[in-house]
């Protein structure tokens, strides 16, 4: 299972006075079980390249391909890719519609002609994927949950489509700390228990260092870097010159690198940087 | 007298079923008193539905208490003939950027607030103007709001709530839905708008923005669980667990680290660690 996307581009209102090139030759490669972390300022084109990912957009010039299958070709079937690749929507659960939690899971499966008699065993399937206790919550009304099982609600319906591929833009965006926290572990869960590809559009530093494989930085709609979390984020100025950050962690070492000459670090979590900071100063 | 008096505000929401009759539903505020000062800077915490949005939409009547009362400036919000003052007081600014621009240009949008409050044309021309000015919007004032970034539209909505000259301004999760640069202009904005004397009220799930204000108060289930100031609040480690809240990267770092509680910014850290290393090499 890989996808290779090959020189991307893609240009919003070609001819019309608002024309924006949204991508502007992207190439990269993502390899089994890897998760991806993209991140890039606003308008940067991260979620114009997530469309392309399931055939939402096709692409003016280039193509991607998924698992040895070209799906920006004009004959690829669509429903086949969608299939294939699930994408999660920023805040899911407003897309919430059913009576009830398992109605609602069965909703993708069901139109993609799943047989009754086995939608149960899927629906049970995402939901404990996804850390929902069946038995407790099925029958519920989603609308009665909490923020942060509602969205899990929302991403077990793409679970359950059994997709090799799972895209999600800003997974943990609008959530209390607890929710927050519930979610990464979910996507660790996923990827770690299915190897399904997991590629995510985050503004949260922190997270993207703690889930990713690999961090991609879009930049006007160019790739402008790419790497391990502890490579991307070495490069604090280019990032700030991009509009970006580093995990909240780096700042604060900053200051502290700037007040005691001799003191290093490249931690990207606060159990590094505590490390670092015990080791150096001889804390206990 | 305070200039917010909560007095054992409940706030009950009943469901109507199906064949008419009325179905106790949950209680979202569950007997609070508190009183908010003039000019002071209040930040409210808590997990997805303890209660801190209702909390926030009684402050200006557009949630009425089931029982107990709130007072704004010495006015209940109960009186009908008071709520026009208690709203050209107590001004609101919500999550979704989207969700409260009312005009397609941006400077009719923040003129629409002192209209409404009928405020005389020229008037009202010099409010939107400074309001615009002082949000870093006003080279902006004649474009689409749909042409606005999401952090350029909330402080669209801040200026529109800042033209009707409140004395308090209640932002309910201004900066969840935007990207870092757009929540740190917001945050900075919430701080000016506060130096300047105007009473603000923050809830938001970001723990480094709710520990810039003068007090922290921490909801579950309705109730206050905790109020006080951050670096109190930030030192009850089982308390804030209790609440699913979390630590501020800094805390969790000092506390991991074992360094001195009284550390509460970046700079005390390194200032710290500096005399700590000068202290062992007394001799540089």
């Amino acid at each position: 299972m890989s996808i290779e996307v090959k020189n991307l581009k893609y240009t919003y209102n070609p001819g019309m006075p608002g024309e924006t090139l949204a991508l502007d030759d992207v190439s990269f490669e993502v390899h089994d079980g890897e998760t991806i972390g993209i991140i890039g300022h606003t308008g940067s084109g991260k979620s114009t390249l997530l469309q392309h990912l399931n055939g939402l957009i096709r692409p003016d010039s280039g193509e991607v391909w998924v698992d040895g299958q070209c799906i920006t070709d004009k004959s690829a079937k669509l429903v086949d890719v969608r299939r294939k690749v699930g994408l999660v929507f920023q805040y899911p659960e407003y897309q919430l519609f059913e009576e009830t939690v398992a109605k609602d899971i069965a909703f993708g499966p069901r139109n993609t002609g799943i047989p009754e008699d086995q939608m149960e065993k899927r629906v049970r399937a995402a939901m404990s994927i996804v850390g929902l206790d069946y038995d407790e919550i099925a029958e519920s009304s989603p609308f009665e949950l909490s923020g942060g099982q509602k969205r899990r609600v929302a991403i077990a319906g793409v679970v359950a489509m059994r997709p090799s591929v799972l895209i999600l833009d800003e997974p943990t965006a609008g959530l209390d700390p607890a929710a927050h926290d519930e979610v990464l572990a979910m996507i660790e869960t996923i990827n770690a228990s299915m190897n399904m590809i997991v590629i995510f559009v985050s503004h949260n530093m922190a997270d993207v260092a703690r889930l990713s494989d690999r961090v991609l930085v879009m930049d006007k709609g160019k790739i402008a870097m790419q790497g391990t979390p502890r490579e991307v984020f070495s490069h604090e100025d280019e990032l700030s010159s991009m509009g970006l950050g580093v995990p909240p962690v780096r700042d604060i070492l900053k200051k502290i690198k700037e007040a005691v000459p001799g003191f290093e670090s490249d931690a990207l979590t606060t159990d590094e940087a505590a490390e670092d900071i015990r080791k150096y100063f001889g804390l206990k | 007298m305070a200039f917010i008096e909560i007095r054992d505000l409940t706030v009950e929401f009943t469901r109507i079923a199906e064949d008419g009759s009325e179905v106790p539903g949950t209680r979202a505020i569950d007997g609070i008193s508190l009183d908010i000062e003039q000019g002071s800077f209040v930040s409210v915490t808590g997990m997805n539905g303890s209660g801190k949005s209702t909390l926030a939409k009684c402050l200006n009547g557009l949630l009425l208490p089931t029982s107990g009362s709130v007072y704004v400036d010495g006015m209940n919000t109960r009186d009908d003939d008071k709520l026009w003052d208690i709203r050209s007081r107590v001004g609101m600014v919500f999550q979704n950027p989207d969700n409260q621009i009312v005009s397609s240009i941006v400077e009719d949008d923040v003129a629409f607030g002192p209209e409404n409050l009928g405020i005389p044309p020229l008037e009202i021309r010099k409010r939107v103007d400074e309001a615009l000015k002082q949000v870093g919007m006003y080279e902006h004032r004649l474009k689409g709001a749909h042409m606005l970034s999401g952090g350029q539209k909330q402080r669209v909505a801040i200026a529109g709530a800042i033209a009707m000259r409140p004395e308090c301004i209640v932002f309910d999760e201004p900066t969840a839905m935007l990207d870092p640069m757009g929540r740190e202009a917001v945050m900075k904005m919430i701080l000016e708008l506060n130096a300047e004397g105007i009473t603000t009220i923050l809830i938001t799930h970001f723990m480094n923005e709710a520990a810039q204000a003068d007090r922290m108060i921490v909801m579950q289930k309705g109730k206050v669980l905790a109020d006080g100031a951050p670096s109190d609040i930030f030192s009850d480690l089982e308390m804030i667990d209790r609440a699913g809240l979390e630590l501020p990267p800094l805390i969790e770092l000092r506390e991991k680290a074992g360094l001195p509680g009284c550390i509460m910014t970046a700079e005390d850290m390194a200032a710290e660690l500096k005399r700590m290393k000068d202290r062992q090499d007394p001799g540089i």
